[in-house]
């Protein structure tokens, strides 16, 4: 806990003590903790002098501020129509048998949560999907089961 | 395919020397800048189609010591690619259109709302952003350019949802008026435009109103960039003149076997190949209503797609990013799921979808903004035009 406080309060130094710097508080402390748990969003309020309420709701709204427990790498595979159309479902099979888990979910070892999203901005490269901030175009099985070997290998674990 | 006939144009991509546009530029009054972008006669690209010179004139008028010019990189609308393209090569033209607008109405600080999905382009964007602040300094021009990351919500595209999200507020779009020329960031009149608004604003100013005229037609001047993916051998980004018509269109970019066309994303209008002939891309064709398809997305769909299926994964977007705050949209975009399913499943016979088509109208008419406004213009284009695909 007192590893989250003084992030929050790093990145609170950084954006500044206002209502404006909430996004970029909640966004540094996605990036390093992936999910932004109940007693995180307290110390935010806290920081910043706004309520929890306030906080939890504006963290709730947007896709990407995870509240849920999230794996280190979060994959997130376009579901928009033209990837839809060149094979997503095939490449989120691919993902479900190579990790061993269910769409939506998050793998034992917390290493990798699997997610939809939608347009990613690749449609004439897909499909496409998005691990943390990397962006993966032009997606087929084999390459899909690459990346996410080379993933396996990364960890911090 | 026939061979190319669709005359390209390259002002968005060409490199240029952007402190030369801007001591040109800056050598003008800021009357002379806003009557030559008015008179250029360019118009938003980020989909509302607002003349750029007005929006500009009207945030110079207000009167505040504070005013902000905000570029819009939110880019979701579903098929649209090209902003990020812009960003990712030419990103100091960007910046210049912005330095010229913030002259013009007086700005100090400027934004690039960026979609968190393109959070990969900030090292370089930063890199780019240094260069152009040393060209601020040399011009002797007290502006300041800082990058804010969106976090996956597709309305934050919508100027005054971006606007809540910058002010750390949940996405959700502001009545309108006052618009934010008046009272915008922080309530201070702000000027929101899009990124290839910008970049073709510093080129307006870079070869005169003059020149730009000649490209487009009456109503659509200048060129665009057209998003094209889908059943495509050659998908991509590509500029191309304003005033063309979607059959030239198809000859070349389709595979052979198109069956339709969804201009302007899924908050855009389907296209059947009967009509292609007659449906010309600009800011006038007969296809427009209070959402114009200017975004640049332009779908393609070969004989071997669903058009339910296509209706249905829009549909699934609208329902997802709808920021939920009015009713109108909130269940109105979820009934049209359970109706349209109704119908395929046979429990609604087919005379529903007119009920369905007239729940669009009321959308359209009552719902808060852009979003659950333009739902109808799909669903209808859609339903109407493939009608039995949706009920077989
Ligand atoms: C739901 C919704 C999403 C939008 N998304 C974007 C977007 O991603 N980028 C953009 O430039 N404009 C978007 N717009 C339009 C903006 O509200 C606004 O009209 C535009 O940024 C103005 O810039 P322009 O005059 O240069 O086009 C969106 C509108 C709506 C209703
Ligand atoms: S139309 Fe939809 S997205 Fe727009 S304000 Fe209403 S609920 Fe929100």
């Amino acid at each position: 806990m007192v590893e989250v406080e003084s992030l929050v309060k790093r990145l609170v130094n950084i954006y500044g003590r206002k209502r404006e710097s909430l996004l970029p508080v909640l966004q540094g402390v996605v990036e390093q903790e992936r999910t932004l748990t109940e007693v995180t969003l307290k110390i935010v309020a806290q920081e910043l002098d706004l309520s929890a309420a306030q906080v939890y709701g504006t963290a709730t709204f947007y896709g990407f501020l995870d509240t849920e427990p999230r794996g280190e790498f979060v994959i997130r595979v376009c579901k928009s129509i033209t990837c839809a159309m060149k094979g997503k479902n095939q490449m989120i099979k691919t993902m479900e048998d190579t990790l061993k888990l269910k769409l939506g979910e998050t793998t034992k070892d917390k290493k990798f949560t699997l997610l939809q999203t939608n347009c990613l901005g690749w449609c004439h490269k897909a499909p496409t999907m998005l691990i943390n901030d990397e962006v993966y175009i032009n997606l087929d099985q084999e390459k899909v089961i690459e990346i996410i070997q080379s993933y396996s290998r990364k960890g911090t674990y | 395919m026939a061979e190319k006939t669709l005359k390209r144009v390259d002002l968005i991509f060409s490199e240029d020397n952007y402190r030369e546009i801007i001591e040109k530029t800056f050598a003008k009054t800021d009357d002379e800048i806003i009557n030559e972008m008015i008179d250029s006669g360019l118009k938003g690209r980020g989909g509302a189609g607002f003349l750029t010179g007005l929006k500009w004139k009207f945030a110079r008028d207000a009167k505040s010591t504070n005013k902000h010019v905000i570029c819009n990189a939110d880019e979701g609308e579903p098929g649209t690619f090209k902003d990020r393209e812009i960003l990712d090569k030419v990103a100091q033209k960007v910046f210049t259109g912005m330095a010229i607008a913030a002259r013009v109405v007086g700005a100090k600080k400027g934004y690039i709302y960026l979609r968190g999905e393109y959070r990969f382009l900030v090292p370089k964007l930063l890199k780019d952003l240094k260069e152009f602040h040393a060209i601020m300094k040399a011009v002797n021009f007290d502006y300041e350019i800082d990058i804010f990351m969106g976090s996956g919500a597709y309305v934050c595209g919508e100027e005054t949802a971006l606007l809540e999200s910058m002010e750390g507020r949940r996405g959700e779009p502001r009545n309108k008026p006052p618009f934010p020329v008046i009272e915008g960031y922080l309530g201070q009149p702000t000027v929101v435009n899009n990124v290839e608004t910008l970049a073709s604003a510093a080129m307006v100013c870079k070869i005169g109103s003059q020149s730009y005229k000649r490209l487009g037609t009456k109503s659509s001047r200048g060129s665009k960039l057209f998003s094209v993916s889908g059943d495509t051998p050659i998908a991509g980004v590509y500029e191309l003149e304003l005033g063309m018509s979607l059959q030239e269109f198809v000859d070349e970019f389709g595979d052979g076997d198109t069956k339709a066309v969804q201009v302007g994303g899924a908050s855009g209008f389907c296209v059947p190949r009967k009509k292609f002939p007659t449906t010309i891309i600009g800011y006038q064709s007969d296809l427009e209503g209070d959402n114009l398809p200017t975004g640049g997305s332009m779908m393609i769909f070969n004989s071997s797609r669903s058009m339910y299926n296509l209706l249905r994964n829009y549909l699934d977007f609208f329902v997802e990013e709808s920021c939920g705050q009015c009713t109108p949209c909130r269940v109105g975009t979820q009934q049209l799921i359970y109706g349209i399913e109704a119908v395929k499943r046979g429990d609604k016979n087919s005379s529903y979808l007119d009920y369905l088509l007239k729940l669009t109208e009321t959308m359209k008419m009552t719902a808060k903004c852009g979003l659950g406004q333009s739902v109808a213009n799909s669903f209808s284009s859609i339903v109407t035009n493939f009608k039995e695909e949706m009920i077989y």
